[in-house]
């Protein structure tokens, strides 16, 4: 006879010490586990409801600004640091860690309409409607180091990275030396008027504006010459360039969309973003270039994620107006809104997150519950729930409208191709249709 | 190494995935798909489910034990093997395994195990209930209940139990306190418990199947089987479907959202006596008083083999490695590979002298059969018979007190809805692959349920028909009859004169309709 029976020893799978772990036994066989699948989607189901439950997403407010706030940049060096312009002329420096304004200055006589750090010292410049633009160090006191004067208000601002460089934009873009009171170059391509200015941080010599006719132009430095501008059907507000990826620009657009476009190929946006229901004043992405947040004259900012049309997150408060700055903070965790109302508002990058550290089995079952949402994200009661939120009415109906709006044009389309010959009418793309025109 | 695998993984489809127990499901096949990002990510998830599967087989080489066995040499037959002769050649601690308890008054016992195979439960006939730690021997409680028990079952731990009693269910704790009696549950013969569901099913002699969720006390289904009395009740722990034998040979298959059977199947040519499913939810094993016991395929619902059984078997069990153990009369047969090829001798029997075997349960994790009859209740160790690894995540064979609270903790956050049961329990998260008019058509039929078109049928509501009056003589008591009643009958009278005079149109100049300005007339105008 030859036998052997099943006879654990409880010594091989009890721990030996009280401070001991416990010893995990493991099986992968599927029968040992049955309903896999329905138990993962429970859970899916339960972290989708426990992440809406526990999503919280404004910190505070940093209110002391008199004026609305139009103008925002991150401080040069300090990560917990923000530089904030209003309408009354005044910049403050914020200490986001305190809540609190650490530094300020009464430094124009009209509406600051652009800041921008100076990236190789501690300085930054700021510019106005009153025809200045001052250079600024937080520890030279409250004096601006240096003040340039110009023919007309400046309407934006923005400092090459590593050149004593910066242009404005007014009139006409304008690039200025550090160390001259006069422009020593000046762009004028078909704009009455440009809006912003922005410069690439890794293609350092090239820089993006926006101007009144409608258009983002390109320019390069060192050929001294535009090298191409793209036509929309309505005008850009603002422009932010992918820190990663250098070819790679979003523009906020009036027509409620932002378009990220591909510099290299100006024909069609390579991604569209939509959901705003009014014009979208202000776009910044986040460091990892992986993230887009976007403030809306509709009262709410959106996050995005890059590659994606439609918003992941839409926050709100009652409070706040018209939002004319968004900035995402340094470490990607933190988004920051200037409004109308003279508050500057703190919220979490990502409306459920925990700050703090978190320990290895918290962290395992985070990534665990997210790998599982996105597993079955699209069964429809998951969907329904992570998808879910509260917006104030009068956003509610002017997206409703605005569908409508859409779906009727969308019929017609379709209506008409279908009642034409065929190959007559070509559908448009999406990306496409905001573009009238590329000129090189 | 690692630059072979690459090639292997953009070679895809080129290379045919190893088909072990761990692969879930038929690979995609992406390579005519036109979608570039799509295709990508097919690909990456179908390399990455094929990863896992391979690593698992990888793991197999750690797990700790391996399957008992029994093996004959020579002239020797393992059936021939008693089990006295068993305990001189294993372990000290296989052979405490082997015992027996003579309880001869309150039998026969029907037995059960919790899901790590370490607490016994058993119900005698005549009201005696016990539990214990059948390894250790620690008795948690015993009780005598004082009627008839017909059937006891844990719950989803050993905390607590459901007993069916001479009329109502009821829930003990591990102390033998009774926690409730569930009155819709009435003349209950079989009990059984889905642990991912915390449903507690129940059919009886009324012939309903009755499933009422543990955790929140709701009665989630009844279904009427419209077949009699019903004594044959075994889960599928596949898919949670709960199996019903009946009187005329029938076997139906239920879940909690369908009020008909999901199956009907014609068995035997007499009463079902027993039932049992694989764990892996393949086979069924049946058995009738025609003295038949058949092995079902429950995917193709067709019979795979049939044996015969000199008395009618009155109980099964299916372990989990798939040995079958058929209780007929005093014996017990346990038989080996018995669903896929027809075997000609048991692999093991056991007799137990002049008692009836009345439940056999074979113990999940472990290499021991119980075995509950006439007169108390035996254990006798089967080699090869339980599953050698358990999961500490899934049944804790050496669970401690507050592994137990955080797994039920953890065990209801993964509570399964009851509508979730269906036959196929990987239906969850797939694609719908019916055609386009299909799906359109029931969403449209789903969407005029909730919508019914034509006019809302209104309900005749009789409101504002209730006056003072009305309400006087009603409250009235119907004997006495007074002044004040008969004055009250007859202002009615007159009022509903009134009534119909007016809807005929002779209203008469004295009697004007009443009005909401009268309301402010003195009364002397009333009067006039």
């Amino acid at each position: 006879m030859k036998i052997k029976a099943l006879s654990r020893s409880s010594s091989d799978y009890v721990r030996e010490r009280a401070q001991d772990i416990h010893k995990v036994q493991k099986n992968l066989d599927p029968t040992v586990h049955p309903f896999e699948k329905a138990r993962e989607y429970v859970r899916a189901l339960n972290s989708v409801k426990t992440e809406r439950m526990f999503a919280k997403p404004f910190l505070g407010s940093l209110s002391g600004h008199i004026d609305g706030v139009y103008s925002m940049v991150k401080h040069p060096h300090r990560l917990n640091s923000m530089i904030s312009g209003s309408g009354d002329g005044e910049i403050r420096i914020w200490d986001i860690s305190e809540r609190e304004s650490s530094w300020t200055v009464k430094a124009h006589k009209g509406i600051v309409h652009g800041l921008c750090p100076s990236p190789k010292d501690s300085k930054f410049l700021s510019c106005s409607a009153d025809r200045t633009v001052k250079i600024w160090d937080q520890n030279e006191g409250t004096t601006p180091i240096h003040t340039y004067m110009g023919k007309y208000a400046f309407t934006g601002l923005s400092h090459h990275y590593t050149d004593p460089l910066f242009a404005t934009s007014g009139n006409a873009v304008e690039i200025w030396d550090q160390n001259r009171s006069e422009p020593i170059q000046e762009f004028n391509w078909g704009a009455d008027t440009t809006h912003t200015v922005k410069f690439n941080y890794t293609e350092t010599n090239i820089f993006a504006s926006c101007g009144t006719d409608r258009t983002i132009a390109l320019y390069d430095l060192r050929t001294s010459q535009p090298i191409s501008k793209v036509v929309m059907s309505m005008r850009t507000n603002a422009i932010a360039w992918n820190p990663m990826e250098a070819f790679i620009f979003t523009a906020a657009n009036e027509d409620h969309n932002c378009y990220t476009f591909d510099m290299r190929r100006m024909e069609s946006a390579v991604n569209v973003l939509k959901d705003h229901v009014s014009a979208v004043l202000d776009v910044d992405y986040s460091p990892t270039g992986e993230e887009i947040i976007t403030g809306s004259y509709d009262r709410t900012l959106r996050l995005y994620n890059a590659r994606q049309g439609h918003s992941k997150d839409v926050y709100h408060t009652r409070r706040m107006q018209r939002i004319f700055c968004v900035q995402f903070t340094m470490d990607s965790k933190y988004v920051l809104s200037g409004s109308d109302d003279g508050n500057i508002r703190l919220w979490r990058a990502h409306a459920a997150e925990r700050m703090g550290i978190k320990s290895v089995r918290e962290r395992a079952h985070l990534e665990y519950s997210a790998k599982l949402k996105e597993r079955y994200s699209h069964m429809p009661e998951i969907r329904r729930i992570d998808k879910h939120r509260n917006l104030p009415q009068s956003i509610k109906k002017a997206d409703r409208l605005k569908k409508q709006i859409l779906g009727n044009r969308k019929k017609k389309e379709d209506n008409r191709i279908k009642h034409s010959a065929p190959g007559s009418i070509e559908r448009q793309p999406e990306r496409k249709k905001a573009i009238v025109g590329v000129a090189k | 190494m690692a630059r072979k695998d690459e090639k292997n993984v953009e070679k895809g489809q080129e290379k045919k995935p190893k088909n072990t127990k761990y692969t879930r499901g038929i690979p995609v096949a992406y390579s005519n798909i036109k979608d570039k990002k799509l295709k990508s990510r097919i690909k990456k998830t179908e390399s990455r489910f094929q990863d896992a599967a391979e690593k698992a087989e990888k793991l197999e080489m750690i797990l700790p034990e391996e399957v008992g066995y029994l093996e004959a040499e020579g002239m020797e037959k393992t059936y021939n093997f008693r089990q006295e002769e068993l305990a001189k050649n294993v372990d000290i601690n296989t052979s405490k395994k082997i015992f027996n308890l003579d309880l001869k008054d309150f039998g026969p016992y029907s037995i059960d195990y919790t899901r790590n195979g370490r607490n016994l439960l058993i119900g005698g006939k005549k009201g005696h209930i016990a539990a214990f730690d059948w390894q250790t021997g620690k008795l948690g409680f015993e009780l005598h209940v004082k009627e008839t028990v017909r059937d006891v079952h844990w719950l989803h731990n050993e905390t607590l139990l459901a007993a069916a009693q001479k009329k109502y269910v009821y829930i003990y704790d591990n102390r033998g306190l009774e926690i409730h009696r569930l009155k819709n549950h009435i003349e209950v013969n079989k009990l059984d418990f889905l642990p991912y569901h915390y449903l507690l099913a129940s059919v009886g002699n009324a012939g309903y199947l009755k499933y009422q969720d543990t955790s929140t006390g709701q009665l989630v289904a009844e279904h009427r089987t419209k077949l009699g009395a019903c004594h044959v009740m075994a889960q599928n722990p596949h898919n949670a479907v709960m199996h019903l034998g009946h009187g005329n040979g029938t076997v139906t298959l239920w879940s909690p959202s369908m009020t008909t059977p999901l199956v009907k199947m014609l068995c035997h040519k007499g009463p079902v006596q027993a039932l049992a499913v694989d764990r892996g939810g393949n086979y069924m094993a049946t058995s009738g008083l025609d003295g038949q016991l058949k092995i079902w395929d429950i995917r193709k619902y067709g019979v795979v083999q049939e044996y015969y059984t000199p008395t009618p078997a009155s109980s099964l069990s299916i372990s989990q490695m798939g040995l079958l153990a058929v209780g007929w009369g005093p014996h017990v047969s346990i038989w080996k590979d018995a669903f896929k090829t027809k075997q000609q001798s048991p692999y093991m029997v056991h007799h137990q002298p002049s008692s009836a075997v009345h439940d056999v349960h074979f113990v999940p994790y472990d290499d021991v059969l119980g075995l509950g009859h006439g007169k108390g209740i035996s254990s006798m160790v089967v080699p090869g018979a339980g599953e050698p690894n358990y999961d500490s995540l899934e049944a804790n064979v050496f669970q401690t007190k507050k592994q137990r609270q955080e797994m039920e903790v953890h065990s209801l956050l993964d509570k399964l809805q009851p509508h979730m049961i269906t036959l196929d329990p990987t239906v969850v998260g797939k694609m719908d692959r019916a055609s386009k008019d299909v799906i359109s058509k029931e969403r449209q039929e789903e969407y005029d349920e909730a919508h019914p078109k034509g006019p809302i049928q209104l309900r005749n509501k009789a409101r504002g028909k209730n006056s003072s009056l009305k309400r006087f003589l009603r409250k009235k008591q119907h004997n006495v009859v007074d002044q004040r009643k008969l004055d009250a009958m007859a202002k009615l009278e007159k009022e509903k004169l009134i009534r119909v005079k007016r809807a005929r149109g002779e209203v008469e100049e004295g009697e004007k309709p009443f009005t909401a300005l009268d309301i402010f007339a003195g009364k002397k105008a009333k009067t006039n």
